[in-house]
């Protein structure tokens, strides 16, 4: 019988404020993260043998070799590795990578963990990265990296569509609806929409509460076969379909600023291999780095049609009770958001499909489309589970 | 214009293939790679043409005009060295001969600033060594 990839087991570690409660260096927090999802499967660590990394961390000099110190820290021998980095989608891309991996018999249990401890360092900045290479092109203008160029993709949409700035506020006020339900959430508070039209502004048309958090965290994945899922008692996740592109690096170099072709192409591939249509999602998970990612993302996966996102948001459609149930945990933009967000999405949507989810949790979801966004809308990729 | 050593905004690290580029700017000409196979300019400057692969380009001067294809305007600035620049206009130009480039829209209104707006180039001669290709909006 052919071998199929689950996932059987998601942890995360705790926050408080955008910390993690505790402390510890940014591999303490992978590991407290590692621990916790491999209990959740009901996995030893010693069965691990896959390691999927990516990060913005990193011993620094020349090359990064994260899947390798961090297995020497996690006392394992992994026989497959993969530190494939789009940014913040490359959790989403792990999945379908270690699916593969796992079918292929090349590993048996594949782990993918991510962690950051970025509000404790206080080391993120709107500087962005040196004026070498590719961004010889564009840190001298002095953009903000990285709201700048999501800013001039709002601008854009806003130019062809008529797209409002109270439609991109509708997410932010839905999303914190949400983060009231979680007690992780960083922000819980509820907001309006007059909030976050009168929120600092950052780089026009966003406001700062159009932009995600800065926080720690740290988050991973377990997956293995359904017969060594069976065996351990877990209950598994099914993966029915996945898909990655990227299109650009440098915001000059994006093909449309106001459509997300990265999602277009990645959740057109996960779509064909689930065989399911938009009418079987019965939740969606997507990167919210800022509000306008979000409603481009809808768009782009085919939920409504270019241009339709502001409407689709409006009146609070995306919020609890509402017909699109929609980054059920409260978000990037109200939960956590630890500078690479994807593992995020795929710890929810699992503890949502089990029904583990608490006051937030969704009724009678049964398949879920997670979709995580990455560098400047550079990269998307998409993952199709289910319960059943 | 600043010393290159008090100049404390970011500065490109310029190598062989965008020399020519920043070369041409501090002559104050927009200068780019333009394919002969597929005729197509294109920027930021590659060593293969980025639509039809070809390796067979020429440097070309371009026009320095074109339009605001988007923009925004930094409220809060990319890091300390911009502070006393805010609010101040990064914008992306559609040149009339096709490719976009990130640059700075100086304007003393940055309110003003509109998708389509027509623009020019203006050299910015920011130390020495260094001069950057900015725009000016045709209506200002």
């Amino acid at each position: 019988m052919a071998r199929e990839a689950v996932i059987v087991g998601v942890g995360d570690v705790p926050l408080k404020d955008g910390k993690v409660v505790g402390g510890g260096s940014v591999l303490q927090v992978q590991a407290r993260a590692a621990k916790a999802a491999l209990d959740n499967a009901g996995i030893p660590m010693r069965d691990v043998d896959g390691l999927l990394v990516a990060g913005l961390w990193g011993v620094p000099g020349p090359g990064q070799l994260p899947s390798v110190t961090l297995g020497e820290y996690l006392g394992i021998f992994p026989r497959f590795a993969d530190t494939t980095n789009i940014g913040g989608s490359a959790f989403e891309a792990h999945v379908a990578h270690a699916a593969m991996a796992i079918e292929k018999g090349y590993c048996d249990v594949a782990l993918i963990v991510y962690g950051s401890t970025q509000k404790s360092e206080r080391s993120r900045t709107l500087g962005g990265r040196p004026p070498v290479l590719t961004m010889q092109f564009e840190n001298v203008w002095g953009i903000p990296q990285p709201v700048g160029g999501y800013a001039m993709a709002a601008r854009r949409h806003m130019h062809e569509f008529g797209t409002t700035e109270e439609q991109l506020a509708e997410i932010a006020v839905a999303t914190r609806k949400w983060a009231s339900l979680n007690p992780d959430a960083t922000m819980r508070d509820p907001i309006s929409i007059d909030d976050v039209m009168a929120s600092t502004r950052i780089s026009d048309p966003l406001k700062l509460l159009d932009c995600c958090l800065v926080t720690d965290g740290a988050g991973a994945i377990v997956m293995t076969t359904a017969e060594n899922a069976k065996a351990h008692g877990s209950r598994p996740i099914h993966i029915r379909g996945y898909g990655e592109a990227h299109t650009h690096w440098s915001i000059g170099a994006m093909p449309d600023l106001a459509r997300l072709t990265a999602a277009e192409m990645a959740s057109k591939r996960a779509f064909d291999m689930a065989g399911v249509s938009h009418d079987a999602i019965d939740l969606v998970e997507c990167y919210d780095s800022f509000t306008i990612t979000v409603l481009m993302t809808l768009e782009a996966l085919g939920f409504c049609k270019p241009g339709e996102g502001g409407a689709f948001v409006s009146g609070q459609r995306t919020a609890p009770g509402g017909a699109f149930p929609l980054n059920t945990n409260g978000g990037g933009l109200s939960y956590c958001h630890p500078g690479m967000y994807g593992i995020f999405l795929l710890v929810e949507a699992v503890r949502q499909l089990r029904g583990e989810a608490g006051d937030r949790q969704v009724d009678n979801v049964q398949t879920a489309l997670v979709h995580g966004t990455g560098g400047t809308l550079s990269s998307g990729a998409t993952v199709i589970l289910a319960n059943n | 214009m600043s010393d290159t050593a008090t100049y404390e905004k970011p500065q490109p690290v310029i190598d062989p293939g965008t020399k020519p580029f920043w070369d041409a700017a501090r002559a104050h000409r927009l200068s780019m790679p333009k394919c002969r196979a597929c005729g197509q300019h294109h920027f930021y400057p590659r060593e293969l043409c980025p639509h039809c692969h070809s390796d067979d380009l020429e440097w070309t001067d371009v026009s320095g005009k074109g339009e605001v294809y988007s923009y925004t305007i930094a409220r809060k600035p990319a890091g300390p060295v911009f502070a006393a620049d805010v609010p101040y206009v990064i914008a992306m130009i559609a040149l009339d001969e096709g490719p976009r480039m990130l640059t700075n829209i100086v304007t003393k209104d940055v309110e003003q600033v509109r998708i389509g707006d027509r623009v020019t180039v203006r050299f910015d001669d920011v130390t020495p060594e260094l001069t950057l290709p900015k725009f000016t909006l045709d209506k200002d």
